[in-house]
C-alpha cells in the first residue's frame, strides 16, 4: 500500500523540484503521402497529420488532471521531408510549401513544434537533399512551428563534408532570414552526427524511416529533482552520489512510462521509447549546470566538469534504464546554454567557453545546444565547429548534434533574448582563427576502422 | 503486488482547523465514492493527510471531482490534490 510520505516526496517532485513530462511526441509516417503532383502531396500531408494526431493535444491534457503532473509539450515529427517530397519538389521553393503545409498542420492540431523538415545525407546528398537543404533560410524564417534538421555523418559511413561545408552556408542563411529576430530560425535547426529515427526532443526530432506509421514517443526530465536528491548526500562517497543519481532517475523515467502507456492507450497508437533525458529549462532550480555545482565544481566549465557530467549521463541511464525497458532517444544529461540559467551564468562569469562545451559533448547524450555566437563568423568557421562535433560523434559512436545561432548584428557579451522554454544567452566568443582551407575539400571523411564490425 | 487500478488518492495540506475530514468525508459520500485508507499527521500545526478512495462507483467524473474537491480545499483553506494512484505506485514500486 502507497504510504503517505511515498504520496508527499512525489508531490514536492512535482510542485517544487519541477518534475514535469517534458514532451509527448507522436512520430507520423509520410510515406503514404508522397505523390509527383505537389498540390496533392501538401493535401495528403496536411490530412494525415490532422487526422492521425488529432486528439493529440487534448488527450495530453487528460493525462495532466489525470496524475496531476505538468506535460509541458505535445509535439509531431514527420518522416523526413527531403524523402516525402522527393518525387514533387523540383526546386528549394517547392519544398518550402510542404513547410508550411507542415506549420498549418501543426497549428491546425495545437502542437508547439512539429519536426522532421530534415534530411539524412550521411554518405552523401542526392539532388532532392539538397534542393531542401537549401530551402531551409526560407522555410524557417516563413514558419512558426517548424522544426528541421540534417544529418551529415554516422559511424558507419563517415562524414559527408560537402553537406557540412553547405550547412556552414546555411545557418548563416537562417540567421540572416530571421535577423529581426535575434536570429531565432537557427533555434530550430540542428545538425546531427548519427541521429537516433526516435528522438521525441525538438528541434531534432524526426520519425525515423525505420519506424512504422505512427508511435508514441515520450521525454521525460527533471533536473531539479536530481539536484534536490544530491544536496541530501553532500560530502558523501562517488558510490552514495551514483546511487541517489540512480534512484532519481528510475523514479523520474517510471513517471514517463506510465505517461507514454497511458497516452498510446488513449490513442489507439503504440508505443515507441521513453527518452530519460534530463532537459533543463531557464526556471531557476531546473538546471543540468546547478547538479554539476551540486557534484562538486563551482561552474560550469571548471575542471572536473567533463568527468561530473560523464558521471551523471552514465547514472541516469542506469537508472532510467531500469525503469523502461524501451529507451531511446537521446537519453542523457542535456547542456544547451540558453536553456539552462546555470549554464548562462557559467559564460557570464568566463567559466565556460566554447572549447569546454565541445569536451563536455564527449561524454553527454547530444552536443554544442543553444549556443549563440557573433554573427559575423564566417560560414567556413561555422561549417569547422560542425566537423568537429560531428567527428567527435562519429569516432564515440554516439549521437552529436549542433544548434549554433549566429546573431546577426550581435557581438561578444552581448544578451540574445529567444523567449519561453528557448530562454536567452549572452553571445560567446569563437577562435579567431581560419579553417577555410580544411573546410574547401570536396568530397566526405571515411568512416572510422572501429566501424568495420561484420 | 496490489492492483491500484481506479483507485485514487486524495492529499490535503495546509494549516489545521476544525472539520476538515469531516467535510472531505461527506462531500465523498455524497458522491458515492468509498474511503478504503485515511492516514493523517499534524507536523508543527500543518494538517497534512492522505486517502485512497476507489471512484468505480462515483456518481461524478474525475475531473469534476477534482474540480469540486478543489474549491472545497478554498473555503477551508487548505490544498486537496487529487490524482490517480498509479503514479505513487510507478514511482515507488519496482
Amino acid at each position: 500500500m502507497i504510504n503517505i510520505f511515498e504520496v508527499n516526496e512525489t508531490n514536492k517532485m512535482i510542485e517544487q523540484e519541477n518534475l514535469d513530462v517534458r514532451t509527448i511526441t507522436l512520430g507520423i509516417s509520410l510515406m503514404d503521402c508522397i505523390d509527383s503532383d505537389l498540390e496533392k502531396l501538401n493535401h495528403n500531408i496536411y490530412q494525415k497529420i490532422t487526422t492521425v494526431a488529432e486528439k493529440l493535444v487534448k488527450t495530453g491534457e487528460e493525462i495532466e488532471t489525470d496524475y496531476c503532473i505538468p506535460i509541458v509539450n505535445k509535439r509531431i515529427s514527420v518522416t523526413p521531408a527531403a524523402f516525402v517530397g522527393a518525387a514533387a519538389c523540383r526546386n528549394p521553393e517547392d519544398y518550402v510549401t510542404i513547410a508550411k503545409t507542415l506549420d498549418a498542420a501543426a497549428k491546425a492540431t495545437g502542437v508547439n513544434f512539429i519536426g522532421g523538415y530534415s534530411a539524412l545525407v550521411s554518405k552523401g546528398m542526392t539532388a532532392q537533399d539538397e534542393n531542401l537543404i537549401r530551402s531551409i533560410p526560407q522555410a524557417l524564417a516563413e514558419t512558426d512551428y517548424v522544426c528541421s534538421s540534417v544529418n551529415t555523418g554516422s559511424t558507419r559511413t563517415g562524414i559527408d563534408m560537402d553537406a557540412v561545408r553547405l550547412m556552414g552556408e546555411i545557418i548563416l542563411q537562417t540567421a540572416e532570414r530571421t535577423k529581426d529576430r535575434d536570429s531565432f530560425g537557427c533555434a530550430k535547426l540542428v545538425v546531427f552526427c548519427n541521429a537516433p529515427d526516435d528522438n521525441p526532443f525538438m528541434a531534432g526530432a524526426f520519425h525515423g524511416v525505420t519506424e512504422r506509421d505512427a508511435v508514441i514517443n515520450v521525454g521525460v526530465s527533471g533536473p531539479g529533482v536530481v539536484k534536490r536528491a544530491l544536496e541530501q548526500v553532500r560530502g558523501e562517497s562517488f558510490e552514495v552520489l551514483c546511487e541517489t543519481i540512480k534512484k532519481t532517475a528510475f523514479k523520474i523515467t517510471r513517471v514517463g512510462q506510465l505517461v507514454a502507456m497511458e497516452a498510446s492507450k488513449k490513442l489507439g497508437i503504440p508505443f515507441g521509447i521513453i527518452d530519460l533525458s534530463l532537459a533543463p529549462t531557464p526556471a531557476v532550480g531546473d538546471s543540468v549546470a546547478d547538479i554539476l555545482h551540486e557534484i562538486g565544481v563551482e561552474y560550469a566549465g571548471a575542471p572536473g566538469t567533463t568527468a561530473a557530467l560523464a558521471l551523471l549521463n552514465d547514472q541516469v541511464k542506469k537508472g532510467g534504464v531500469m525503469a523502461s525497458s524501451y529507451v531511446g532517444g537521446l537519453s542523457g544529461a542535456f547542456i544547451p546554454v540558453s536553456e539552462d540559467q546555470g549554464m548562462i551564468d557559467a559564460v557570464k562569469a568566463d567559466a565556460l567557453t566554447l572549447e569546454k562545451l565541445e569536451a563536455m559533448t564527449c561524454v553527454c547524450s547530444v552536443g554544442l545546444d543553444m549556443i549563440a555566437i557573433p554573427g559575423d563568423t564566417p560560414a567556413s568557421t561555422i561549417a569547422g565547429i560542425l566537423a568537429d562535433e560531428m567527428a567527435i560523434g562519429m569516432v564515440n559512436q554516439k549521437t552529436t548534434a549542433v544548434r549554433l545561432i549566429p546573431v546577426i548584428g550581435k557581438g561578444v557579451g552581448e544578451m540574445v533574448e529567444f523567449g519561453g522554454l528557448l530562454g536567452y544567452a549572452p553571445v560567446m566568443p569563437v577562435n579567431p582563427y581560419s579553417c577555410e582551407a580544411f573546410i574547401g575539400r570536396r568530397g566526405r571523411i571515411p568512416a572510422p576502422i572501429h566501424s568495420f564490425k561484420n | 503486488m496490489e492492483n491500484t487500478v481506479d483507485k485514487t488518492i486524495i492529499t490535503v495540506v495546509g494549516k489545521d482547523t476544525v472539520g476538515i475530514i469531516a467535510r472531505i468525508c461527506t462531500y465523498l459520500s455524497e458522491k458515492n465514492i468509498n474511503v478504503l485508507d485515511i492516514s493523517q499527521t499534524i507536523v508543527s500545526g500543518f494538517f497534512n493527510m492522505m486517502m485512497i478512495v476507489d471512484m468505480t462507483a462515483s456518481a461524478v467524473p474525475f475531473s469534476s471531482c477534482q474540480q469540486e474537491l478543489d474549491e472545497i480545499g478554498a473555503q477551508l483553506g487548505v490544498s486537496v490534490k487529487c490524482q490517480r494512484a498509479e503514479i505513487f505506485e510507478k514511482m515507488h514500486r519496482i
